[in-house]
């Protein structure tokens, strides 16, 4: 059995009087990767905002490693390991790419030398492939580069969580297939994942259990297979036909 | 880059400093007032420059740090005990005043900084058991001659100029400004990254605000009575910001050129066009922030005067 990493204990957080998250609790260990799922509005985001520190939760817990971290801010998250790239790739526009990825190492591995966080920022550039683009301003990049920018960001923070929001979206097949080899990459390296996605197939590929959401409420969790078998889960989000195809697919 | 702007730095203040030698008063003043205002930019630059929040507080501080100058120089404290003491009292007014500022982003901080200023004149003319309220305080001046006095402030000015350029090298070559220009370009990011944002900016609030307490003190010993209009300027605020952005904000030589350019500018406008002055003067800055919305800096001038340098170098080879 590997040790435990993150426990969320009946997390809730509403804004007036919409629940986003209502009593939502899982566990997360050491070098999973979780899929997160639902439809638009179903409280993935800001599942990951309460994890994260940026919203704070209204009732529940979030237990990092044995310790309570419901109320911390999202810097101290950053310095804890609990990272997440953004659905909307937040870059700092006029720095090079080695400079984003170092303000990742500067600031949350607390690497005191500016020098030393640059060189391990070639580091993770080398790593997620853009080490071409090492020194041109993060605001010339494109899509797909900067979403890898991103990741190369939040590893550079030395994660133990990575949570990545919609880091395939808007990526043709092409691009796809890369940033799955390098999720894995990633998540060999021990870190866990949780993944929010609406692409099935990446869903498929890389999760080893899947969550579903559905008006802030946890509907479903389990393996794959069972998720897509789930009649609840097929109502919510995934609809008969794709379930279907999905299964076929899935046999194939 | 940053060598070639460290010679620009110390050529220039050799330049200002030796003004008592060879010119007449008249320019010995305005070598004082370009100190006198580099620090300012200077100092501004820190938030504004590096953090990207465009304060306008640059008055409140200088009147706080003068009025504290002054009032404790009335009640009996020697003069260069109540500059400290200006210094230490607007470096703890300024992180206070801080923490409530910086929730406000964007223009709303500027407004909300803007407003110091008044707010600090208001006390100043109201509370008139201390600070003597409209009719101002007079400060005992300094019994030497005149042009001594002139070169002991001019040195003050400088010796404060020096030490903001210094600060400004610090920051940039530190995690402290790395963080801030992280914050300028995207705060939410820079949080995430692990970046103690609103500490990050309450000491850049601080440091760009304690120096401008000096200078305050400083001017109020030199000009030898202060009231609460004169101290509290929103044109003072203005000024300053507008210094820093005309030679290039976010730099570290920036503003002081944009300080020095924007003094001569003004006093030879002054001289020659003595009814129309704030026009033109007016003009003039929109020219050149429309044509140069980077800053005088991003001329050239340093690539320039590199290689002038190096052209130099090579024929003394020869």
């Amino acid at each position: 059995m590997t040790s435990t990493v993150l426990e969320l204990h009946s997390l809730a957080r509403s804004f007036g009087g919409i629940k986003a998250v209502q009593d939502v609790s899982f566990t997360l260990r050491k070098g999973e990767i979780v899929g997160l799922i639902g439809p638009n509005g179903s409280g993935k985001t800001t599942l990951v905002n309460c994890i994260t520190g940026v919203h704070k939760p209204t009732a529940g817990k979030v237990v990092f490693y044995g310790e309570d971290v419901t109320k911390q801010k999202p810097h101290q998250a950053a310095q804890r390991g609990l990272c997440r790239t953004f659905q909307i790739v937040q870059p700092f526009p006029e720095m090079t790419v080695r400079e984003n990825v170092a303000a990742g190492a500067l600031f949350a591995q607390k690497i005191n030398s500016l020098s030393k966080a640059l060189d391990k920022a070639d580091e993770y550039v080398n790593f997620v492939g853009i080490h071409e683009m090492a020194d041109i301003p993060a605001a010339s990049l494109t899509l797909a580069n900067r979403k890898k920018l991103e990741l190369a960001k939040s590893l550079a923070m030395d994660p133990k969580v990575l949570m990545l929001d919609e880091v395939n979206a808007g990526l043709n097949s092409g691009e796809i297939i890369g940033a799955l080899n390098l999720i894995k990459k990633i998540s060999q390296k021990g870190i866990s994942i949780i993944i929010i996605e609406h692409l099935m197939k990446v869903i498929m590929t890389l999760s080893e259990r899947i969550i579903v959401l559905h008006n802030g409420e946890l509907i479903a969790e389990g393996l794959p297979t069972e998720i897509i078998n789930n009649p609840q889960v097929i109502k919510a989000y995934l609809g008969e036909k794709f379930a279907k195809r999905l299964m076929e697919e899935k046999n194939d | 880059m940053l060598k070639t702007a460290n010679i620009i730095f110390i050529l220039w203040v050799t330049v200002l400093i030796t003004t008592p030698l060879y010119a007449e008063n008249y320019i010995v003043r305005a070598a004082i007032m370009v100190a006198m205002f580099s620090s300012l930019a200077l100092s501004w630059n820190i938030i504004g420059g590096y953090a990207g929040y465009p304060s306008l507080a640059t008055a409140a501080f200088v009147g706080l740090g003068s009025y504290v100058g002054a009032v404790s120089q009335v009640n009996g404290v020697t003069m260069l005990f109540s500059w400290v003491l200006a210094t230490i009292s607007v470096g703890v007014v300024s992180s206070l005043l801080g923490v409530l500022l910086l929730r406000l982003r964007g223009h709303y901080f500027a407004i909300g900084s803007i407003v110091l200023v008044e707010l600090f004149r208001l006390i100043a003319s109201s509370w008139s058991s201390v600070t003597g309220g409209g009719n101002g305080l007079n400060i005992p001046i300094l019994r030497w001659d005149p042009s001594t006095v002139a070169s002991f402030f001019l040195s003050v000015m400088i010796l404060l100029m020096i030490l903001t350029y210094m600060m400004n090298i610090f920051v940039s070559n530190n995690r402290l400004g790395f963080g801030l220009k992280c914050i300028k370009q995207n705060e939410d990011a820079a949080n995430m990254v692990g970046i103690n944002t609103t500490l990050y900016k309450v000491i850049a609030f601080m440091l760009s605000a304690t120096l401008c307490g000096t200078v305050g003190a400083v001017y109020a010993s030199w000009s030898g009575y202060i009231d609460p209009t004169e101290s509290f300027q929103i044109v003072l605020t203005l000024k300053v910001a507008v210094m820093a952005m005309l030679g290039g904000a976010g730099t570290i030589l920036g503003p002081v050129i944009g300080a020095s350019t924007f003094v001569v500018l003004e006093e030879i406008v002054w001289v020659n066009f003595l009814d129309w002055n704030r026009a033109i003067l007016g003009i003039l800055i929109v020219m050149i922030i429309f044509f140069l919305p980077n800053g005088i800096i991003k001329l050239g001038i340093l690539r320039i005067f590199k290689e002038k340098l190096n052209q130099k170098f090579k024929d003394n080879i020869k």
